[in-house]
């Protein structure tokens, strides 16, 4: 076992660990509150992690902090502040990458693939586990196997299967092909959940008349609310900041979705830090002001979607 | 047929087809044309494909290029297995005690891992490359007046701090999330017993949260044989091909060199080692779940 040579290590947190169940089990709301509890030796535990938690942070400080020099100012040093701030930097980025033209691909790609893997997905499993049977569980253990399969060992031929389908080089085809490749965690996500999910209502549904879609619409999609919010998180983190499949499958400038946009400042010869490191700091903001408005919900869906994946 | 079994089909198919299609589509479709590639030989141009049998896996089998994707591969999936559990569990443990700045100290180690890869990997070439040698003429550490892109042993490091950097928080998460679940009644029951800090750790919490090990052990397995956007934005593989993951390396046979078919069967190779690997990893893993 390699984690046995960690043992000495472990110990520490370990005890901490042990006397904070203790503390939090006595007054766990009003622990935090009051402090009362709170030892000397929390508090430098505290500031130790605090200190660890600014180490953390300074490679994003470094890159927002460069993007707003000169380039002689980052050569200089890359730690210290820039004499005047300069925002011309992005507006150059701007300009030079069409920023928002690729912003806006990249939403287009987010948003569409996303609602295309919950739509497909959540239809599928819906009936998989409603109408149980030889070909439901054919089909559903086909799909779940291919998980194991890893991108690269299909991305090779995708490239040829794509081109000869006119799929590649464009944004719906790009799209499509997330849809494949996101349907199978999705549809395994959207099966467990399903299952757990009582029949009476889609029952009663179904005597009052209402149709398979009537019932999918009205009764199903607004039950699995919470295990949608997971999946649609998990797949547009990913393909937000999917990089392999766009640079193999799209050309064309103006198709390019921002992690494709931002490397042409890492090229061979380019080497201007200060434009390269505005193009960093906008690429970031959008998926950093992204997870502080929705933290909650990807804390609780990567949680989530681990414990079942 | 009755007319309602009639509907009943319909329905059923309209509903499953699509999944079906874009699945057959996307991934069953490349799959099985990957494995025929293997057996293959096409330059990617001629409207010819030629019949090559095992000659596509005899040549991999002497090409040592592969082979140290593959070394490169299996010590970095190593380094990061090892780190991310370790750094991921301890700041779990950690953040799980009633710190007052728990809240904002989860946020900030989770932050880096919702960026991109990619992104991830430019950020750090510029660190390395721009802020290293700044902290070595300040500092006088001979460590950081290296260009660590251009040594070997160092541009693997670069690669494993990274890594680590980009996912301890998601380790720290799920690890979290499996601490809040163990009851306390337990750990007390345990500690009533006499059993000290150190037994409770190992013979209580550490078999509880056993499933989020599996989970982690897992993710960090198949994430770290997958490796490729930092390989390609940080080290482009280098230097001499030192990091040359076999994702990145694949890439570059089937893109670069326009191997197609070569590349395949290296695909292929690839896909038998992670499956075989990670269902051994979890097959294992789960025997020895503990069921509260």
């Amino acid at each position: 076992m390699k984690l046995a040579k960690q043992a000495p290590q472990l110990q520490q947190p370990a005890e901490q660990a042990g006397q904070a169940m203790q503390i939090k089990q006595a007054t766990v709301k009003r622990a935090n509150r009051t402090g009362a509890p709170y030892t000397p030796g929390m508090l430098i535990l505290e500031l130790l992690m605090i200190a660890l938690a600014v180490a953390f942070f300074f490679p994003l400080y470094i890159t927002f902090v460069n993007g707003l020099k000169t380039y002689q100012e980052v050569v200089v040093s890359t730690v210290s502040l820039p004499h005047v701030f300069q925002f011309k930097n992005f507006g150059t980025v701007w300009k030079q990458i069409n920023f928002l033209g690729v912003f806006i691909n990249s939403l287009i790609v987010t948003v569409v693939s996303v609602g295309g893997i919950l739509l497909i997905s959540s239809a599928a499993a819906y009936q998989l586990v409603r109408r149980p049977g030889r070909i439901s569980q054919i089909i559903f253990l086909a799909i779940l196997s291919s998980l194991v399969i890893p991108f690269q060992t299909m991305m090779v031929p995708l490239v040829k299967v794509a081109k000869d389908m006119g799929l590649i080089d464009t944004l719906y085809g790009l799209i499509i092909m997330y849809w494949g490749f996101g349907i199978p965690l999705a549809l395994f996500l959207y099966h467990g959940f399903i299952k757990s999910i009582p029949r009476e209502l889609e029952e009663a549904a179904h005597i009052d008349g209402s149709g398979t879609a009537g019932v999918y619409f009205r009764i199903l999609l607004p039950l699995l609310k919470p295990i949608t919010t997971t999946i649609a998180i998990l797949q547009a983190l990913w393909i937000w900041n999917d990089f392999l499949l766009p640079l193999i499958t799209l050309n064309a400038k103006e198709n390019q979705t921002i992690p494709l946009a931002a490397s042409v400042y890492f090229g061979q010869y380019t080497n201007e830090w200060h434009l390269a490191m505005a193009a960093l700091t906008m690429a970031i903001i959008p998926i950093i002001l992204f997870f502080l408005s929705m933290q909650r919900y990807i804390i609780q869906g990567i949680t989530a979607g681990a414990v079942k994946g | 047929m009755s007319k309602t079994k009639a509907r009943h089909m319909a329905a059923y198919t309209a509903f499953v087809a699509p999944a079906v299609l874009f699945f057959i589509l996307i991934i069953v479709i490349p799959f099985f044309r990957a494995i025929l590639f293997s057996f293959q030989d096409w330059n990617g141009i001629s409207s010819h494909i030629r019949w090559a049998g095992w000659s596509n896996y005899t040549k991999l089998m002497h090409d040592s290029g592969f082979g140290k994707s593959f070394v490169f591969t299996f010590k970095y999936v190593i380094a990061t297995t090892i780190l991310l559990n370790v750094l991921g569990l301890l700041l779990a443990l950690v953040l799980n005690m009633a710190l007052r700045t728990k809240n904002v100290l989860r946020t900030a180690f989770f932050l880096p891992y919702v960026i991109g890869p990619v992104i991830i990997g430019f950020i750090w070439q510029f660190i390395i490359t721009g802020l290293f040698p700044e902290i070595g003429k300040a500092t006088g550490l001979a460590l950081f007046q290296k260009n660590w892109l251009s040594l070997p042993d160092h541009s693997f490091w670069s690669l494993v701090i990274v890594t680590v950097w980009h996912s301890a928080g998601y380790f720290m998460v799920i690890y979290l999330a499996a601490l809040q679940g163990v009851p306390k009644d337990l750990l007390e029951a345990a500690e009533m017993d006499g059993a000290g800090r150190y037994l409770r750790f190992w013979h209580v919490l550490l078999p509880l949260i056993r499933p989020a090990m599996t989970i982690n052990l897992f993710l960090a397995i198949s994430n770290g044989f997958k490796a490729f956007d930092l390989n390609f934005a940080l080290t482009r593989g280098g230097p001499f091909g030192t990091t040359e993951s076999l994702a990145y390396h694949i890439y570059l046979d089937a893109f670069a060199k326009n191997l197609f078919t070569y590349a395949s069967a290296k695909a292929v190779v690839f896909f038998l080692v992670l499956a075989s690997i990670t269902l051994v990893q979890v097959a294992a893993m789960k025997r020895r779940e503990v069921e509260l």
